[in-house]
């Protein structure tokens, strides 16, 4: 259940803006792909094309084609709700649904797709919240609203809503941003599990963060404000860290980025 | 590989307020004027409230004396013959039965045209909109109750006539007429008039409504509908009450576009279509001038009931929000 994700010359707009300008990279199933690079390079607005969330945005168009598995997701005739519940999204930050409770918080995509059945949801969500690694610490309480969690816990309960649909793809964007580092140590954890089912791509400012989790990383960067984010490169998360062919790489991993 | 490491810089402990002792507390003489400032008028809405209590009560009570009928129960109303009979079943009844209709009628609409001016309208569309039904609101409620009597009977009449032809079979359709100044025609046109209050209100619930908690329900698969059904309209859900019970005392309150538009008749009726229909506010206004004192004081024991409608609907209203506080995400 993973599906590789081909982006060919994929640019976004805001209006007449364009954000990212002929991005092309291959992100290969069941492996971790890192986004790094600095604030507004265009990393968020590339991972939000991916399952079609940029378009949600006033004005925000997308240009290129993104293939899943060989199939271009901007096709005319393709249902964009189908795109989503393909490749599911965790944001920046936890944003579970304020009124409802754990339980429904966790089937809510489930309910979405018309499972009424009480004994399906019952499995599915344990299901989801032991591979979110939250089952022993909500299990007495799943009745209780998600929102009462901490903000680790809501992250997960994020991750296990997302995953209790079993997208083929997982989009985190700064997942651990909003989190201390126990919290992030624990999703960093879940990230490592959760790879071995799913094709994830995830948008960090954490160069740590990156090293740590991701097989492959890509940099984006921006010549300078007002221009569009660019990949300067894309390679083995280890080539990237200990050994850049570009310059710029290795002038923002090191700190020396200006 | 180690997690981020974090050097703590030296703070500086000084402050602004230099090396010295720390400054000894001051009396903010504002803060003192303003916190008493707030607490009284806090406390004039209370005292407003207990003071038109106490006045229904003692005003009430000479005619309550006087009643050679039971009030409660008692459909008819001649305070002002001698001995006096009146009893307030029937326009408390006609009160309850027209905010109810209206209610009924305004807030489905009003929720569609909000949630059309926040999720669906093209902005330039949705401004335009929200000020016609700004507008609506600023219409003074005489000119709705001329409108209806005078003009919107007729299309009212039709349809009343088409209901009874095609539903006469339930007892709420079953008059064949004269069509004219009903309770038909007069819950429409309160709802015409509490569907403002009710739009702008949502509206501005609805704009609340976290963009992450929207995007959350999108990035689920979820269509627009499922969107707002998801995230939209439960977040909102203690706004929306709100926002009908501020309809619902209008409707509740409303006074002489019901005068115009009821028939102004004294008995307990679910006959929707025939003449008939009254209310508690247009019954003060259609009696208050001609009224003798025992009248007068009849009058006021009606108002009384009202108040204590308003207030148990209110009340009910606190009750199921207040219910749910914890799934509210601080909406409430």
């Amino acid at each position: 259940m993973a599906k590789r994700i081909e982006a060919v010359n994929v640019s976004a707009y805001y209006g007449s803006f364009r954000a990212i300008d002929n991005i092309t990279m291959a992100i290969e199933p069941k492996s971790v792909t890192a986004l790094i690079g600095p604030s507004g390079c265009g990393k968020s607005t590339f991972l939000r094309s991916i399952n079609r969330m940029h378009e949600v945005l006033p004005g925000a168009k997308v240009g290129g084609q993104l293939l899943i598995d060989g199939q271009n997701i901007y096709d005319r005739d393709i249902d964009v709700t189908a795109v989503r519940r393909m490749i599911g999204m965790v944001f920046q930050r936890p944003n579970p649904f304020p009124t409802m409770s754990i339980y429904e918080n966790v089937v809510a995509g489930l309910r979405l797709n018309g499972v009424r059945k009480k004994s399906l949801l019952d499995a599915a969500c344990e299901k989801a919240l032991r591979g979110a690694n939250l089952w022993n610490e909500v299990k007495d309480r799943l009745n209780r609203p998600g929102a009462g969690l901490s903000g680790g816990q809501q992250q997960r309960l994020c991750i296990a809503r997302t995953i209790a649909v079993e997208p083929q793809v997982v989009l985190m964007d700064e997942p651990c941003s909003a989190l201390d580092p126990i919290s992030t140590l624990a999703i960093e954890d879940l990230i490592a599990e959760l790879k071995n089912e799913y094709t994830i791509v995830i948008v960090t400012h954490n160069m740590q963060q990156a090293a740590r989790v991701s097989d492959r990383t890509g940099f984006f960067s921006i010549d300078k404000t007002g221009e569009p984010g660019r990949l300067i490169e894309y390679d083995d998360t280890a080539k990237i860290f200990t050994n850049p062919s570009v310059k710029r790489t290795e002038d923002y991993i090191t700190g020396r980025f200006g | 590989m180690s997690h981020t490491s974090l050097t703590t810089t030296p703070v500086d402990a000084q402050g602004a307020g230099g090396g010295g002792a720390l400054p000894r507390g001051r009396r903010f003489g504002a803060e003192t004027v303003f916190r008493g400032a707030a607490t009284a008028a806090g406390s004039m809405v209370l005292v407003i409230i207990v003071a038109i209590a106490i006045f229904l009560i003692v005003k009430a009570i000479p005619s309550l004396r006087a009643d050679h009928e039971s009030f409660f129960t008692y459909q008819q109303w001649f305070a002002d013959s001698s001995p006096a009979k009146f009893g307030i079943a029937a326009i408390a009844f006609g009160t309850v039965l027209t905010s109810a209709l209206a209610l009924l009628m305004a807030v489905p609409v009003a929720l569609g045209i909000a949630l059309c001016l926040t999720h669906y309208a093209h902005r330039r569309v949705a401004s335009v909109l929200g000020f016609f039904v700004d507008l609506l609101a600023a219409v003074p409620s005489v000119v709705f109750g001329l409108w209806g009597r005078d003009y919107f009977y007729r299309p009212v009449s039709d349809f009343a006539k088409w209901l009874h032809d095609n539903f006469g079979w339930i007892p709420l359709f079953g008059s064949n007429g004269p069509y004219g100044r009903s309770i038909l025609l007069g819950s429409i046109v309160l709802a015409i008039m509490v569907l403002p209050i009710v739009t702008s209100l949502s509206r501005e619930v609805f704009l609340q409504t976290p963009t992450q908690n929207e995007e959350a329900a999108l990035a689920l698969g979820a269509t627009k509908w499922e969107m707002i059904r998801t995230a939209v309209l439960p977040y909102g859900r203690p706004g929306i009450i709100a926002a009908v019970m501020l309809g619902l005392g209008r409707a509740l309150g409303e006074t002489i576009a019901l005068a115009l538009t009821l028939g102004a008749v004294y008995n307990v009726s679910f006959d929707l279509l025939g003449p008939g229909g009254n209310t508690i506010a247009a019954n003060i206004a259609l009696k208050f001038g001609e009224a003798n004192p025992t009248g007068r004081s009849a009058l006021i024991a009606s108002g009384l009931v009202l108040f204590a409608i308003t207030l148990v609907v209110n009340m009910t209203a606190r009750a199921i929000v207040y219910r749910r506080r914890e799934f509210t995400g601080g909406a409430a």
